[in-house]
């Protein structure tokens, strides 16, 4: 998977989990830059990325993720080790 | 194993939330995710039901009037020791399936105690219908050292559960809400493996035995079960419903991936409390009941039976079929076929587990199964929405759902071995109580075919009420009849001129008091007996002036409509009164949405209208009946009142 199509598959993410059709994502987007991004919000964009991609996060892993490009960054690192 | 197994999947249910989201009208939005919340979905596409639903529900919530769409409004109280937050629009959605628009109020997870037992402004103000219990293992911990007695565990989980029945009567007490109590999900791994229950202070074997003590103390104390601990056990291993990384993360207790399934549950549970089970199972026959088809392959040609595997699982799902008549569904047949060819495999097949005294309704033709449907309903007066319709048929099924959206039909795996469970995973017939007079009630419907024949034959309508012979038998509601009195005030919605639900513990204070007339009523009849078929609540109000008695509840079973026992009630109910100096009785007919069948109740029975009483509901219509001098009609039942 490249890095653009885990974009693409993440942005579906976050808009089913906001249901918001106008999410766009870019590496720095952070908490700050989506209504509705709590800790709540939060569980429920690793469980859904989770489901979508296939790969599970370590429980070490979910507290280092404070933004779209290192979500992206662990989900392609999980692909690569297959 | 697929978490919501037994709805349709949807071509494209999130292109389909996005155009539901553009319609501008909420309780267009709000029908529209109805409409969608009936195909399988994960826990995604449970955010976006919920929001697309949100604006209808509240504007619902804010009007009098009955609930357009035809939901019941549920008040819910989720007291948690573990985060629930992402459970609630998964129960909300999970409600407008079963015929619920569900408000919930979650205490801060952790504070349950404090909400029962504490002075709670918002608990109070809420006024919860349901208080949802939700504990986990890990919450209080016995602490026990592992080498403890048995005796030791078994004092220490009577303890824990003594406290809970204390939590219970709380919540009735202060409330007058119906508990439910979460079972205990095994959270740990065993410490012994195999001898993990031979070690009685062993983690796991703690909790199986908290969890048989809570089933008992609940069946004591009238308390309903969201038994997770089943479920648990089928899924936990497969699916992670408790898992560990998102325990650590955010203190849920059931993944996220699972609130779907978890919605479903506590939604079928609040579904039976508000009398919104469903009642009847229809069923198709060929490839649904045997293999092959009766038309074609002939009564010695059919799959059926020991000896071949597929005989042997239709026979299997019809041994599961024929228990849930025994607890009280009803059982139909719906067909295309020719109905004495279709019949004869009830009377004739020797292997057949289902008879055909089982079935109450036997439509065997070749008319469309739509019509039909509907003409099962008034057959045995239930609504649409009581009706579960099962058949093998991708298109029947496709079409019933399109031209009849009331009736559940559940999608069936490929293989009939697998049909007993799908059924059970549907949850369609979550009870809140079991009597014998569930286990009659098969019984007594199939009886109602013998008593429709007879009218048939009967040249005249009194000649063949006469020709019943029926004999109604009046109790005052005592501790023999209170939990099937409190059942029947339950779940009875269309015979229902009030629509009042009750606790027991409502009840029994009620029947209590020497002003009131508590009545439990039974018909029998020539063909037998239709069981408790009847509940007349009357009791003096603040509204009303001395002599006055307010009919607070009156409700009946649609098993034995037109009979005219509306009139012999009426007498028994006029005569206890008087003997407790009543002279004028009161009755009220409160508009539900669902019964209709009641509005002109009072008037027919020969009652007189009056204003309505301060307070009461928009469209309530009020009506008094003189107790000395009032005419009831005439009725040819024989009375024996108790």
């Amino acid at each position: 998977m490249t890095e653009a199509e885990i974009y693409a598959v993440l942005t579906q993410v976050f808009r089913d989990v906001f249901d918001d059709d106008e999410i766009v994502l870019d590496s720095g987007t952070t908490a700050e830059d989506i209504a509705g991004w709590d800790s709540q919000a939060h569980v429920n964009l690793v469980v859904a990325a989770e489901m979508k991609f296939g790969v599970r996060f370590r429980t070490a892993e979910l507290e280092s993720l404070h933004n779209v490009g290192e979500f992206v960054q662990l989900i392609a690192g999980k692909h690569k080790g297959g | 194993m697929e978490q919501l197994a037994w709805l349709p999947a949807h071509a494209d249910l999130a292109a389909a939330i996005s155009a539901a989201k553009r319609i501008d009208n909420p309780a267009d939005r709000l029908s529209q995710a109805m409409h969608l919340a009936g195909f399988r979905h994960d826990f995604t596409a449970i955010g976006r039901l919920d929001k697309l639903a949100a604006d209808g529900l509240a504007e619902a919530a804010a009007s009098s009037r009955p609930m357009a769409a035809g939901l019941a409004a549920c008040r819910l109280a989720i007291l948690s020791s573990h985060t629930v937050d992402h459970l609630v629009p998964a129960i909300r959605v999970a409600g407008l399936r079963r015929g619920l628009a569900v408000s919930v109020h979650a205490a801060p997870y952790g504070l349950y105690r404090q909400a029962l037992l504490g002075e709670d402004p918002m608990m109070a103000a809420f006024a919860p219908q349901l208080v949802l219990l939700a504990l986990d293992a890990r919450d209080a911990p016995l602490d026990l050292p592992l080498e403890s007695s048995e005796a030791a565990v078994t004092e220490a989980v009577t303890a824990r559960v003594d406290e809970l029945r204390h939590l219970w009567r709380q919540a009735r007490a202060r409330f007058n809400a119906q508990v439910m109590q979460q079972t205990l999900v095994p959270a740990d791994p065993p410490l012994f493996g195999s001898f993990e229950a031979l070690v009685p202070a062993a983690p796991n074997t703690v909790i199986g035995m908290l969890n048989a003590a809570i089933r008992v103390a609940a069946r004591e104390e009238g308390v309903l079960l969201l038994d997770l601990a089943l479920p648990a056990a089928s899924y936990g291993q497969v699916m992670g419903l408790a898992d560990p990384v998102r325990w650590h993360q955010a203190k849920q207790l059931v993944s996220p991936v699972l609130a779907p399934l978890y919605g479903d549950l506590v939604a079928r549970v609040a579904a039976a409390v508000m009398g919104r089970s469903r009642k009847c199972l229809v069923l198709d026959l060929d490839n649904t009941l045997w293999g092959g088809v009766i038309g074609d392959d002939g009564i010695d040609g059919i799959k059926l039976g020991q000896g071949d595997a597929t005989g042997e699982a239709f026979i299997a799902f019809q041994r599961y079929v024929a228990l849930l008549g025994k607890r009280g569904i009803i059982l139909a047949v719906c067909s295309k076929n020719d109905a004495a060819v279709a019949e004869a495999v009830f009377t004739q097949h020797p292997e057949m587990a289902l008879r055909r005294g089982d079935i109450a309704t036997f439509v065997a033709n070749w008319n469309d199964k739509a019509g039909n449907l509907r003409q099962i309903a008034k057959t045995l007066n239930i609504g649409l929405d009581s009706l579960v319709f099962v058949d093998d048929n991708p298109a029947e099924r496709d079409i019933i759902r399109r031209e009849l959206p009331e009736v559940a039909v559940p999608e069936l795996p490929e293989d009939v071995a697998n049909y007993p469970a799908r059924l059970a995973a549907a949850g369609y017939f979550e009870a809140t109580g079991f009597t014998a007079d569930d286990a009659a009630r098969s019984r007594s419907y199939a009886l109602n075919e013998a008593r429709r024949v007879a009218q048939e034959q009967a040249t005249d309508m009194d000649g063949y009420l006469r020709s019943l012979k029926m004999v109604l038998t009046a109790t005052d509601v005592g501790p023999g009849e209170l939990s099937r009195v409190t059942q029947l005030i339950n779940k009875t919605n269309q015979f229902n001129l009030t629509t009042r639900r009750y606790t027991e513990a409502e009840v029994q204070a009620l029947a209590a008091n020497p002003a009131a007339v508590a009545l439990a009523l039974r018909l029998t009849d020539r063909f037998g007996d239709n069981g408790l078929i009847c509940v007349v609540l009357a009791r003096p109000d603040a509204a009303l002036r001395s002599g006055e008695l307010l009919i607070d509840t009156w409700l009946m079973s649609c098993r034995v409509l037109g009979r005219q026992v509306e009139a012999a009630v009426l007498e028994v109910l006029a005569a206890a009164a008087s003997r407790r100096g009543v002279s004028t009785l009161i009755g009220e007919y409160r508009p539900t949405g669902r019964n209709g069948m009641v509005a002109e109740h009072y008037p027919n029975l020969g009652f007189v209208p009056l204003d309505p009483l301060p307070d009461s509901p928009e469209g309530t219509t009020c009506w008094q009946y003189d107790v000395i001098g009032g005419r009831a009609p005439k009725h040819f039942i024989e009375l024996d009142a108790r």
